[in-house]
């Protein structure tokens, strides 16, 4: 999202294209090259030489006690690429971003659709609280729903005070708990990318399409479910894409039985100490990363968002 | 409105409905934030619920835990450290993208917000593997190098908005006027974009405190920030020390987002 915003933003900006704006650049060439290298060369050594250092890295071959043989073999990306196991790790990685994208998205828009329309003067507040939890750590957050929904939690010490269960419930340790966890987590990041996307939403159609005689439900499925499209899409790409990558929550709340590519990322280094093929794993994760990013470009044009 | 209106709306069900929708998805919001706000007074020997009784407890535990405690001095030290760093590097970059023409200028600002898009447990993994034979592992320098990377975007997005927010005709009048570069930025340009560069600065903070991917990798074993110090807790203990260190960290950050909302504006910042 932050990334499409900000190209966004750029696009939008008139070039300022004036002859006496243009000598001015030239003469202050050197100045801009002062101010931007110093930032360049900040993410030369903690960005570009880390990721280009463990893209070398996963060519080289691991052996055990974390030995590295320095070579340049395919034959850490033939493990995952053939063994089943990592198959099923992959796969169960794809689904859980799907789901949390998906279920985020049902939680967060209406939300999203409430501040965008309200004109209370709480707004901005509202807007804040909704926002807030970004700014507290996940670790904190993940933490939370392991006292809500684990044995003893508040979800089954409440239903079984109820009568409504007999035996708790399993929430926490399985992907079902990961999965609720990750829907609350991520629903900030949700709903600001869709009211962002909101741009041609405007009260006014809406009021026109119901004084036109449009029922309620017309009105939302051919008015305001359309123009906002576009931020549900951006909502859930975001989504997808951090909860594929997310390794705190699937680590305490999936309680080991959950393996996904970042677990594996994570046992693979400090367990095992099999670095390249840690790397290896890591560049997959990539390169699916740079797939989901390539086809949601193809289909925001295609809608022309 | 002074005018009556024209047509007396009908009771209409669907608004109070979605209303009550609106606050229900609000408390799950927030639920894990409450529920830890509950525990850590509740004087249950064990993580569970409903709470058998009030005490304080675990937040007089907080000072004797020398794993919190060191925890918090590792994170306070990189966050502060991090943030001047971000701000000194972010804040000159940010400042060429704007109010400079060159070729590559989209190119740069992408390259700028290129780490958002990074899983962090891709780019920690390349630290630790770059950092180890370097022996940057387990040292502050690695940790704040770790750090710098995934905070700089968000200096350059605060940055950047409160530059193209504003007229550039007080600094062309200061530079006619003959004040030198260095003086048109330190008196008329950067007194602007003060609200983008301390927004920006706090959430650097905040996200570096915050961080515990990154360090987990490059300082497990040898200088554990405080969200690697609680990740281990949670991992191995069943008691609700924790509950009541996250909530000073939950309040320090509600702290930061009212700090960021009065100088910015949280949409905007974030």
């Amino acid at each position: 999202m932050t990334m499409l915003q900000a190209r966004g933003r750029s696009a939008l900006r008139p070039a300022e294209t004036g002859e006496l704006e243009r000598a001015t650049a030239k003469r202050n060439r050197r100045t801009y090259l002062a101010l931007l290298i110093p930032g360049l060369l900040g993410l030369l050594v903690s960005f570009v030489f880390p990721l280009a250092y463990m893209v070398r890295m996963s060519f080289n071959r691991g052996a055990p006690d974390g030995v590295i043989e320095e070579t340049f073999t395919f034959d850490t990306y033939l493990q995952p690429l053939t063994d089943p196991y990592y198959w099923k790790v992959t796969l169960d990685t794809f689904q859980m971003g799907l789901t949390v994208g998906v279920l985020c998205i049902l939680v967060s828009y209406p939300v999203a659709l409430f501040l965008a329309r309200s004109r209370s003067k709480y707004r901005s507040l509202l807007l804040a609280i909704a926002i807030a939890p970004l700014l507290t750590s996940a670790v904190v957050r993940t933490y939370g729903w392991m006292v809500i929904l684990g044995t003893n939690g508040l979800v089954n010490s409440s239903l079984t005070g109820l009568g409504v269960i007999h035996t708790p419930l399993k929430l926490t340790n399985n992907m079902t708990g990961v999965t609720i966890g990750l829907v609350e987590i991520f629903m900030p990041y949700a709903i600001l990318a869709m009211i962002s996307g909101f741009g041609r939403l405007s009260p006014q159609l809406e009021e026109a399409a119901g004084s036109l005689g449009a029922s309620k439900l017309n009105v939302f499925t051919r008015v305001t479910l359309p123009l906002s499209l576009p931020g549900i899409l951006t909502a859930f790409l975001l989504v997808f894409v951090l909860s594929i990558s997310t390794f705190i929550t699937p680590r305490l709340l999936g309680g080991g039985s959950v393996q996904v590519l970042a677990t594996e990322i994570y046992d693979q280094t400090t367990g095992l100490l099999n670095w390249p093929f840690a790397a290896a794993l890591s560049v997959i994760l990539l390169v699916l990363f740079g797939l989901i990013i390539a086809v949601y470009q193809r289909l925001t044009r295609k809608i022309g968002g | 409105m002074s005018e009556a209106p024209l047509f007396k709306p009908r009771f209409n069900a669907a608004k109070p409905a979605f209303g009550l929708l609106v606050f229900l998805l609000y408390l799950f919001l927030l639920a894990p934030l409450l529920i830890v706000f509950v525990v850590s007074f509740a004087s249950n020997q064990y993580l569970s619920f409903p709470p058998e009784g009030f005490t304080l407890k675990w937040y007089g535990m907080l000072p004797e835990e020398s794993t919190f405690m060191n925890g918090m001095r590792v994170s306070v030290i990189v966050a502060v450290v991090v943030t001047i760093v971000v701000l000194a590097l972010g804040v000159p970059a940010a400042l060429a993208l704007d109010r400079y023409q060159f070729k590559a200028k989209a190119a740069v600002q992408s390259f700028f917000l290129s780490p958002l898009l990074i899983p962090s447990i891709v780019l920690a993994l390349g630290m630790v593997l770059l950092f180890g034979p370097l022996k940057l592992t387990n040292t502050y320098a690695g940790i704040i190098i770790g750090h710098v990377a995934i905070t700089i975007p968000f200096v350059i997005r605060t940055t950047l908005m409160s530059l193209t927010t504003t007229d550039t005709s007080c600094e062309a009048a200061a530079r006619i006027l003959g004040a030198n570069s260095w003086t048109v930025f330190r008196r008329v340009t950067l007194p602007i974009i003060q609200p983008g560069v301390i927004a920006g600065g706090v959430i650097a903070f905040i996200v570096s405190f915050d961080e515990a991917v990154i360090s987990l990798f490059v300082a497990e074993s040898g200088l554990p920030t405080l969200p690697v110090q609680v990740l281990r807790y949670v991992e191995n203990s069943a008691d609700a020390a924790v509950a009541a260190l996250s909530v000073i960290l939950i309040l320090i950050s509600l702290a930061v987002v009212v700090v960021v909302e009065r100088v910015m504006g949280l949409r905007k910042a974030l």
